[in-house]
């Protein structure tokens, strides 16, 4: 069949177009301070709520136009990219640790540490996440850590579930078994023989997470909740976006398309790697 | 029978699980809820007065079994921030909810199944190809993202549909439940079901988008399996059309596998109606939930995480049991 | 006398061009029994799938043409042939326990056909299906009625199959290997209800097969074939008595005799196969020149 010979191509093109687009939003996080073209902070009312460049009205080197208290909107979207890449990677790091680990044991060992784990992640699943996230950050107080302990606390579970339906297949394999005559421990069994056969898995859920988190920080930010400083997040500038909508348009537009193309492409990333590391799908 | 009954013994011990993490997550929390309640110059006195008043100068332990035996007994406390009885505010607000939940299943079903038929009735041709791309879309963009670009899209740019509330405030509401929407159309008062309707479209298709997407997706393989079953092809051999050999024959075996999935999605669909409410200011718990949160209410928020979590098994336990009907194996077992 | 099926020149192919029908030719008259002979991948099953237009999605006609009472299907639109084709052919397939939809009940998995597509009402329908389940044999046909597929042994699920073939009283029958998955003890049974059935409603079945010991049982003509190919079309007695090519000849030493048990069986020799292989790669040859 054609579609089964266009497949791998395909998905390397959305492999390079999801990587190049996270790159390009990286580096300009990263190098916020030298590239913004403004102080984030610096507000002037006198340039209240412009709108984008090709728009009359417009004033040059705002290229996106300014909020309402006339903040330069491309130089907080900027810095708001720091924030979203750092409880992206910091809050998908810590949930893939506990969860994997806790879903490895759980899978491999089954009885009653299966049982247990079980009983947690399907007590955790019977909350709404989002509520979940919120409760957690007004118990931790708001602040970049509590956002990033928030996440983990409640997204552990996605690795968990994966990796031990994963693990619990893997463990019943004829390698194991060979291994286990061959007279390996059974932790030493696990992280040799098992924890490399779940990584495809754990690196494409790490990806998903990493979308995820972006998005409950951005929804944290959007109630409010999340860190307590002026800095500018993207679920900040939608917030500020839903309340001017409609005098300042863009206010909501730009940050909506940042992170639009953001957890697509880290969606994108995870599938396709799975793909690409996957010996079976390959 | 016995499935049931052990399905329910764990949708308990579930329960009584959230009951616990609910009320340890809220006791650590720093910061006194009394505290804020007072104006600024109560006495030590005042403080201590409502703090008996809430039962919060117990010991954990107490507190605990306090509230859950007041809980079993359909006392879930009053509000600190609305000084009114918790099960009242959230009954009054949860229909609201129900209402958003099931109009976003019944969207993501009307969009889902249709594709997913159409999907498996093109399989092989550039139609299904087209189908699995808009499903990974939808599927990698979550309700709060779909949310704002229909705000976008359809609130402002093409003004069509409500962006905020229940229904419009000018309108007189005749109403004696809160279940408005059904209550409209049983008092045949279409014009107030036309405008419910309208505030409720848009957050419910956000809801309903990424639901849509799994089940056109799940649905489409499992017909695409079950199509070339001997069964399957017995029937076209009969005469019958490729879509009456869908509905007929391939649907609702294809649909069982489906079903599952789809009762564990609409618990997240549920979950999600807490940030789609606040982003469309829609008047149901979630909303509410955010507010308790804000407002340190305790015994509101309490109240409200417990009822999601009865909601979630709920759900669960229905679909188990929808299962069980469907499938005659294990119906005569 | 026209023939009830007619097949000229029936070609298929997979999608790389190899060809799982070489130009098949033949036909089935009224009231006749006409077997297909082959080992597996002979085509002899593809032939049943084309008359019925439900070939595998990767399979293509070629070329040919597929009459059905002299009616050229090709000419009909795909919605008209689907009727045509389900009004008069039926298939007894060769698997009855994934044949059934497990989550309908027999009576109305047996009903649909003349109710939905022949348009007669439940009642008549009903009255149909009872007749043909005392012919079948079926006991309790009440029960079976309201029964689901898994309910019933693999026997009884065929004879709930057989019973639905005939019930439209269609002019043909496609029985694909009917007795291939069922147990050795009920497989005669069924053949010979097959038979009976076959005798009282003069109905013609091309009755696909591998074993020629079933052939000898049921059929009066034989197609033998090979690779997709046609190696030799006889009345069944002259093909048992003077068979003509030497793969049937073969094919029939390799086949258990039951009047004679003590038989040598001796499987199909090498040098036949060398033959048959030559006359596939000339067949091959005739038709890339046909293709030009």
């Amino acid at each position: 069949m054609p579609s089964e010979h266009t497949r791998p191509h395909r998905f390397n093109t959305r492999l390079w177009l999801a990587g190049g687009w996270l790159l390009f939003a990286l580096a300009l996080a990263l190098l916020a301070p030298w590239i913004a073209p403004h102080d984030p902070l610096a507000q002037d009312l006198l340039y209240g709520r412009l709108p984008p460049f090709w728009s009359e009205g417009a004033e040059p080197g705002l290229w996106l136009g300014t909020d309402s208290l006339g903040r330069d909107l491309l130089s907080r979207l900027i810095y708001g990219g720091r924030i979203a890449f750092m409880v992206a990677f910091a809050a998908a790091t810590a949930a893939c640790l506990v969860g994997s680990t806790l879903g490895l044991i759980a899978g491999y060992f089954g009885g009653w540490p299966d049982r247990i784990i079980s009983r947690i992640v399907d007590i955790w699943m019977s909350f709404p996440p989002v509520l979940f996230a919120i409760l957690l950050v007004a118990v931790l107080g708001t602040g970049l850590h509590s956002v990033i302990i928030a996440i983990a606390v409640i997204d552990w579970t996605r690795f968990c579930r994966v990796i031990r339906a994963e693990a619990m297949v893997q463990s019943r394999m004829d390698y194991v078994e060979s291994a286990r005559i061959a007279g390996f421990g059974r932790i030493g069994i696990m992280i040799k023989e098992v924890l490399p056969n779940v990584m495809p898995s754990i690196i494409a859920l790490l990806s998903l997470e990493m979308g995820i988190a972006i998005i409950v920080e951005a929804i944290l930010s959007f109630v409010n909740l999340s860190i307590a400083t002026d800095d500018p997040t993207w679920g900040g500038l939608i917030a500020e976006g839903r309340l001017s909508i409609h005098q300042a348009w863009w206010v909501l537009v730009f940050p909506l398309i940042a992170l639009f193309l953001t957890v697509l492409s880290f969606s994108q990333l995870g599938e396709g790697l799975k793909q690409r590391f996957d010996p079976i799908l390959r | 029978m016995q499935r049931i009954l052990i399905r329910l013994f764990t949708m308990l011990i579930t329960l009584f699980g959230v009951a616990v993490v609910v009320f340890i997550v809220i006791r650590i929390a720093p910061g006194d809820p009394i505290a804020m309640m007072l104006p600024p110059g109560a006495t030590d006195e005042d403080v201590a007065r409502l703090r008996a008043l809430y039962g919060l100068d117990k010991s954990l332990l107490e507190q605990f079994f306090v509230w859950f035996g007041g809980i079993i007994q359909g006392d879930f406390g009053t509000s600190i921030s609305l000084r009114q009885d918790v099960l009242g505010l959230v009954l009054n607000r949860l229909p609201a909810t129900l209402e958003l939940s099931l109009f976003a299943l019944l969207i993501a079903l009307s969009i889902g199944g249709p594709l997913a038929i159409w999907g498996a009735r093109e399989r092989g041709t550039s139609i299904e190809a087209g189908i699995d791309i808009a499903n990974g879309a939808a599927l990698s963009i979550p309700d709060f993202l779909w949310g704002l670009v229909l705000i976008l899209t359809f609130g402002v740019l093409i003004p069509v549909f409500g962006i905020s509330g229940r229904v419009s405030p000018r309108l007189d509401l005749p109403f004696v439940s809160q279940f408005y929407l059904f209550e409209s159309f049983f008092r045949l008062r279409f014009d107030l079901t036309k405008d419910l309707l309208s505030h409720m479209f848009m957050p419910a298709l956000a809801l309903a988008l990424p639901l849509a997407a799994i089940i056109s997706q799940l649905l489409k393989q499992s017909l695409k399996e079950v199509m070339d079953l001997d069964y399957v092809v017995l029937a076209r051999v009969k005469g019958f059309s490729e879509t009456q050999v869908i509905l007929r024959e391939a649907l609702k075996n294809a649909a069982l596998p489906t079903l599952t999935l789809i009762g564990v999605q609409f618990t997240f669909l549920i979950g999600g109606t807490v940030i789609i409410e606040r982003l469309f200011s829609y008047e149901g718990i979630g909303n509410m939930a955010i507010d308790a949160v804000i407002n340190r209410d305790l015994p509101l928020i309490q109240g409200i995480v417990l009822v999601f979590a009865l909601l979630f098994v709920l759900v669960n336990l229905a679909v188990d049991m929808t299962y069980t009907l469907l499938n005659p194996r294990l119906r005569n077992a | 006398m026209t023939p009830c099926l007619t097949i000229t020149n029936l070609s298929a192919t997979l999608p790389g061009g190899a060809r799982v029908l070489r130009d098949v030719s033949l036909d089935v008259n009224p009231g006749e029994v006409r077997a297909l002979v082959g080992e597996s991948g002979a085509g002899k099953s593809m032939i049943g799938k084309a008359i019925l237009g439900v070939l595998p999605s990767s399979v293509r006609q070629v070329s040919g043409e597929i009459f059905l009472d002299g009616q050229d299907l090709g000419a009909l639109s795909a919605s008209k042939r689907r009727i045509l084709v389900g009004a008069n052919v039926a298939l007894i397939p060769q698997d009855p326990l994934t044949a059934l939809n497990p989550s309908r009940r027999i009576g109305s998995q047996m009903t649909d056909q003349l109710i939905k597509i022949l348009g007669w009402n439940s009642a008549k329908a009903y009255t149909r299906i009872r007749q043909l389940l005392d012919e079948v044999q079926i006991r309790d046909r009440e029960r079976v009625l309201r029964s689901y597929p898994h309910e019933l042994s693999g026997g009884m699920r065929q004879r709930v199959l057989i019973a639905t073939a005939f019930a439209a009283e269609p002019k043909l029958i496609v029985a694909d290997e009917p007795t291939t998955a069922l147990d050795v003890t009920v497989q005669k049974q069924i053949l010979r209800l097959i038979a009976t059935m076959q005798r009282q409603h003069a109905t013609a079945i091309l009755f696909v097969t591998h074993d020629l010991g079933v052939v000898a049982k049921i059929s009066q003509q034989v197609t033998v074939l090979y690779g997709g190919m046609i190696i030799e079309q006889a009345g069944v007695s002259d093909l048992f008595a003077d068979p003509q090519h030497a793969y049937t000849r073969a094919l029939l030493r390799a086949t258990p005799r039951y009047n004679d048990p003590d038989a040598r069986v001796e499987p199909v020799q090498p040098d036949v196969l060398a033959g048959l292989q030559n006359e596939l790669a000339a067949n091959d040859h005739a038709w890339e020149k046909h293709l030009g």
